[in-house]
């Protein structure tokens, strides 16, 4: 289990990243805390010719508000998160995915726009951040461009980002003082990547939500407009008012085939509807 | 509730460390502070890496192997291993039929990761270039994945020549007639999944060759070194003497180190072929998918019983999938064999028909893991007592209690001939019920819970067997039976002890228990007793650590040796005296007589140093003594334990959280018990792996799926409770002490237990879960079946 022979290059800032990644024709790949790519390394299931590690680069280890809007440089770690190291307007709902990452260690390196950027369904933030609605700010030698996060991740390890193209930044919106959130995992033990995970933002003043089923072996499936999942309308009484029988339906559409998966995964959304609710 | 028992002890400096004593691990100083040395921390001058190029399939035709130009010389396959033989374990049992297994695959394979070629650079990681340069031409033939359909005709065959996939069948019956019009009558099938032992330290390998000795030494991570030189020595043709094995500290085994592997085979050869030192390490995927498979079983089983639970007799049908090829020294069969003869359990049964089959598949080979056949066996017995309870309309624990063998019967010989030798197995199934509190779980239950979850308690008993010996293996007939255990007591010029025994720790602590067992009759502090085990060079033969012996046996052995050892001291002792040997004793390490004292430091100085102080007619033995040891009887001690197991289950999720454990377990006389109740403990962990998360599956194409400990769980802390441990201390009246193997006992019954208290949480649902592991998966999936037969019902 040792890699295969590559070429390394630690730049010292974004522009000088982003030209490694552009200018080569080899095959490259970026690493930041290395907490996926390092394994698929050693089991040679990555090859690049290049790595490009950013993890020098203090351009993406940036917290900053913009005005309503949380933005995290990519190579924050999931500890600075859950370490309150960075600001937070979502008043602990990152924190609380943070701090159930697999564990402190992985946490400790393992970064957020690596963990986006690698696109494992079964991973925290691409659910947690889609019912966020949380974007992206991907950056190439050509340019910028921004996508929402569940546009981003397209399938299993599968991603829309391009060639010489990273996550730069993560926008989070604030969360508003009407909204609920909710956040659950099911995991076989301790720290493994879960098999079931249910986020939902809830604003029954606004009579809106957000609602994400994860961990699918698929793209997550993100609801934007769930009032089905609702018999309807959106209001104080979204917790009763929830429909099994429309989630389980919408895992059917969406191609899972087992019912005993459908069950807990139906299970788990529930429970988040629940927390929220709480 | 721990019982801390005092032994008594003579007062002195050594007080308070022989049999019996709670005392600090003497291996801990160098292991908790990572100055311990396994097999991958040796460093050899001009020492080379070796990779392996293995099958990426289950069953294949090699139509060729192609290495580049570039790597000629790095890369060696079967047709450069002239002269080497296959590894062979043959069974004596009638009808075994033998496999061969190549070193570096010939013709074809039968297993992915079988060995097809051998890459050697300067490191690890240039190696694995190489073998990723190598291509293979492979005519995937169809796999045998699935042992039960292995059996059928027409199956695909792993051995062509063998004509079926069947490695052995054996059938033993006894009055199974007088059973069948029992009232009742329960039927089902159970199933245990394929397991990977997982040591800490996978396996490892460092060979070399002394050219002075003219002596091919192997650095290997193993568990019987002595009969890994035989296995070695017949496969390279070499003389038995010309090979040196050194196992060095080795970081768990669980019968995963017991095996003969092709990587020895391989690098030994290789350092005689290249005259360089040269090294493999396991690493986790190979391990995982290329090497020790365990636990797979599969029993059709019938329980006969009366109204009020009492047992009438067990008709079963047992089926091992044995893998590929037959393990040396322990064979593709000893696990059904072992199957077929301790069924029963520690439970009377009038009646009795096992049949068994070994089966051959395109899976890794079938070790023995801590616990062999016991945790199957155990699973498959114990689900089915419960499911008697439940038709007897009893608590299970009394279903037990009207069962088990009883004190007043002891010694007593079940139906299979297995020779119980002590023990009160009812009274360690009523402390467990009282430690567990089986009525406030019950009232728990009645109650019900707030979030939803739904409680059970269940419960398991099994016993045993460890040490046998002779008589029980030779009927085994494999390349291995156990006889006399040996060992050397030395004392050394300034009065201190060394042992040489031939057993091997792979964590048993016996550095610390052998010495105690010394102390125990020479009274030396245990500082000054030095344990040498794990080297053929140093030690007298031993079949090694297996079967939880190494305290019996190599500690009956150390014990005797300590015995001649004290009456060649006395002798001498007693000459400088001036005493009768009759009127001197060897007290707290001095030979003490009526008019005075000598200490052991004295006598062996005057021994080795001051010889002109002895007088002319002193015994010549001097004060090293080889001494063999076996119990009066070597059928093996039988230590056994109860364990409770409370759980909650989440029917929505299909978690299950282990909330309360208890086991109560009895291991005879106690050398340390501060070591037994981490065997426990640790077995524990597996048990809990097991019952809960430990598989791994294989595809239709005989594909491995779980390559990666991401898709292996493996318990860790948070799956593991803190649990309840109580100790009975019946002794064996066979062995010296009364002590009884316990190594591997805390891995066979939690299984058991904890599905049985999954199965009491769910029974009011009416479903019940009879396969390991029980993931949240299956038991949603088991929920939503029952609900969806209740509709159809409706």
């Amino acid at each position: 289990m040792k890699p295969a022979p590559f070429a390394y290059e630690r730049p010292r800032d974004l522009t000088a990243a982003l030209s490694l990644l552009g200018e080569t024709a080899a095959s490259a790949k970026v690493i930041a805390g290395g907490q996926s790519l390092g394994p698929m390394l050693n089991l040679r299931l990555a090859a690049p010719e290049l790595i490009v590690d950013i993890s020098a680069l203090a351009e993406l280890k940036q917290a900053e508000h913009h005005g309503d809007e949380l933005v995290l440089g990519a190579c924050v770690t999931h500890a600075d998160i859950e370490d309150g190291r960075v600001s937070d307007l979502t008043r602990g709902a990152m924190q609380g995915i943070a701090a159930n990452i697999a564990y402190r260690a992985v946490r400790n390196r393992g970064t957020i726009g690596g963990s986006l950027s690698h696109a494992d369904p079964a991973a925290d933030w691409v659910s947690g951040l889609a019912a966020m609605g949380a974007r992206l700010t991907l950056r190439s030698r050509g340019g910028t461009r921004i996508v929402n996060v569940e546009d981003f991740i397209v399938g299993a390890l599968e991603s829309v980002l391009r060639l010489g193209e990273i996550v730069e930044t993560i926008h989070i919106p604030a969360r508003s003082p009407s909204a609920h959130w909710g956040y659950v995992k099911s995991c076989r033990r301790t720290g493994e990547f879960a098999h079931a995970i249910g986020a939902v933002l809830i604003d029954p003043n606004a009579g809106k939500a957000r609602v994400v089923i994860g961990a699918i072996e698929a793209a997550p499936i993100v609801l934007k407009d769930p009032l089905e999942l609702f018999g309807g309308h959106i209001a104080s009484d979204y917790k009763d008012r929830f429909d099994a029988r429309v989630a389980d339906a919408i895992l059917v559409k969406a191609g899972v085939s087992n019912a005993a998966q459908r069950h807990i995964h139906v299970s788990v959304l529930r429970r988040a509807i629940r927390e929220a609710a709480a | 509730m721990r019982n801390e028992r005092d032994f008594p002890h003579q007062d002195g400096p050594g007080a308070g460390q022989g049999v019996g004593a709670r005392l600090p691990r003497k291996e801990d100083d160098r292991l908790m502070r990572g100055r311990g040395q396994f097999v991958a921390d040796i460093r050899l001058a001009g020492l080379q890496d070796v990779a392996f190029v293995r099958s990426p399939l289950a069953h294949a035709l090699i139509r060729g192997i192609q290495v580049p130009e570039r790597y000629r010389a790095n890369v060696f396959t079967a047709a450069d291993l002239i002269g080497v033989n296959p590894i062979r374990a043959v069974s004596g049992l009638p009808g075994f039929k033998i496999s061969e297994q190549p070193v570096l695959a010939v013709g074809k394979v039968r297993q992915v990761g079988e060995l097809i070629a051998m890459c050697v650079a300067r490191t690890r990681a240039e190696a694995e270039d190489i073998a990723a340069a190598v291509t293979l031409e492979l005519e995937e033939l169809p796999a045998v994945y699935d042992m039960l359909k292995a059996r059928e005709v027409g199956s695909a065959l792993v051995h062509e020549h063998w004509g079926d996939n069947i490695f052995l069948e054996t059938n033993f019956e006894v009055d199974i007639s007088s059973a069948l019009d029992a009232p009742i009558k329960v039927t089902r099938e159970i199933s245990t999944a394929r397991q990977c032992m997982s040591p800490l330290e996978g396996r490892g390998v460092v060979a070399t060759f002394d050219h002075r000795l003219d002596q091919l030494t192997l650095y290997s991570a193993a568990q019987m070194p002595h009969v890994t030189r035989s296995g070695l020595a017949e496969c390279l043709g070499m003389e038995q003497g010309r090979i040196r094995i050194i196992s060095p500290d080795v970081g768990g085994g669980f019968g995963h180190k017991g095996i003969l592997l092709p990587e020895e085979v391989c690098l030994s050869w290789l350092t005689m072929r290249c005259g360089h030192p040269v090294r493999w390490t396991e690493d986790r995927r190979e391990h995982l998918t290329a090497s020790a498979n365990c636990r797979e079983h599969h029993y059709k089983i019938t329980v006969y019983a009366d109204r009020d639970g009492r047992l009438r007799g067990i008709d079963c049908e047992a089926t091992v999938d044995s893998g590929a090829y037959s393990s040396y020294p322990f064979s593709a069969c000893l696990e059904a064999a072992q199957v077929a003869s301790i069924l029963p359990g520690p439970y009377l049964m009038p009646a009795y028909r096992c049949r068994t089959f070994s089966v051959a598949t395109n899976k890794c080979p079938i070790l023995p893991y801590r616990g062999v056949a016991r945790t199957g066996v155990c699973f498959a017995l114990e689900l089915m007592l419960d499911l008697v309870a439940a038709e007897a309309g009893l608590e299970p624990g009394e279903v037990r209690l009207r069962n088990l063998i009883r004190p007043e019967q002891m010694p007593f010989d079940n139906i299979t001939n297995k020779h119980f030798d002590s023990g009160d197995y009812p009274e360690a199934m009523r402390r467990a019920l009282a430690a567990i509190d089986l009525e406030a779980v019950r009232a728990r239950q009645h109650r019900g819970e707030p979030d939803g979850r739904r409680i059970g308690i269940g419960l398991s008993i099994y016993c045993e067997q460890a040490a046998h010996g002779t008589s029980v293996y030779s009927g085994w007939g494999i390349p291995m039976v156990p006889g006399h255990e040996q060992a050397t007591a030395r004392l050394t010029p300034d009065g201190g002890l060394e042992l040489r025994v031939g057993v091997h720790s792979h964590g048993q602590s016996m550095e610390t228990t052998l010495a105690q067992v010394a102390h125990e009759i020479l009274g030396i502090n245990v500082a000054q007793v030095h344990v040498i085990h794990g080297d053929t060079a140093m030690t007298p033969y031993s079949t090694g650590t297996w079967g939880s012996r190494s305290m019996v046996m190599a500690g009956g052995a150390v014990g005797t040796a300590c015995r001649e050892l004290a009456e060649r001291a006395k002798r001498i002792g007693a000459k400088l005296l001036q005493h009768d040997l009759a009127s001197v004793v060897l007290q707290n390490g001095e030979v003490r007589g009526v008019n005075g004292s000598v200490g052991l430091k004295e006598i062996a100085h005057t021994w080795y140093r001051r010889p002109q102080d002895l007088p002319s007619d002193v015994d010549p033995h001097g004060l090293e003594v080889t001494a063999g040891y076996k119990p009066q009887r070597d059928s093996g001690t039988f230590s056994y334990a109860a364990h409770a197991a409370v759980v909650a289950v989440d029917p929505e999720l299909g978690e299950v959280e282990i909330l309360d454990y208890v086991f109560v377990e009895d291991g005879g006389v106690l050398v340390n018990p501060m070591v037994v109740d981490g065997q426990i403990y640790g077995g524990l962990a597996q048990g809990i792996g097991t019952a809960l998360y430990e598989e791994m599956p294989f595809d239709t194409a005989g594909q491995p799926l779980a390559t990666t400990l991401a898709d292996y769980l493996l318990p860790g802390p948070t799956e593991v409770p803190a649990a309840r441990l109580d100790h009975m201390e019946t002794p064996s009246p066979y062995t010296q002490f009364g002590v009884k193997g316990i190594g591997e006992g805390g891995a066979i019954a939690p299984p058991a237990a904890i599905a049985n208290a999954v199965n009491d949480a769910l029974r009011p649902l009416g479903v019940e879960l009879l396969q390991s592991p029980i993931t949240p998966h299956r038991i949603v999936e088991a929920i939503l079946a029952r609900r969806e037969m209740q509709r159809g019902a409706a």
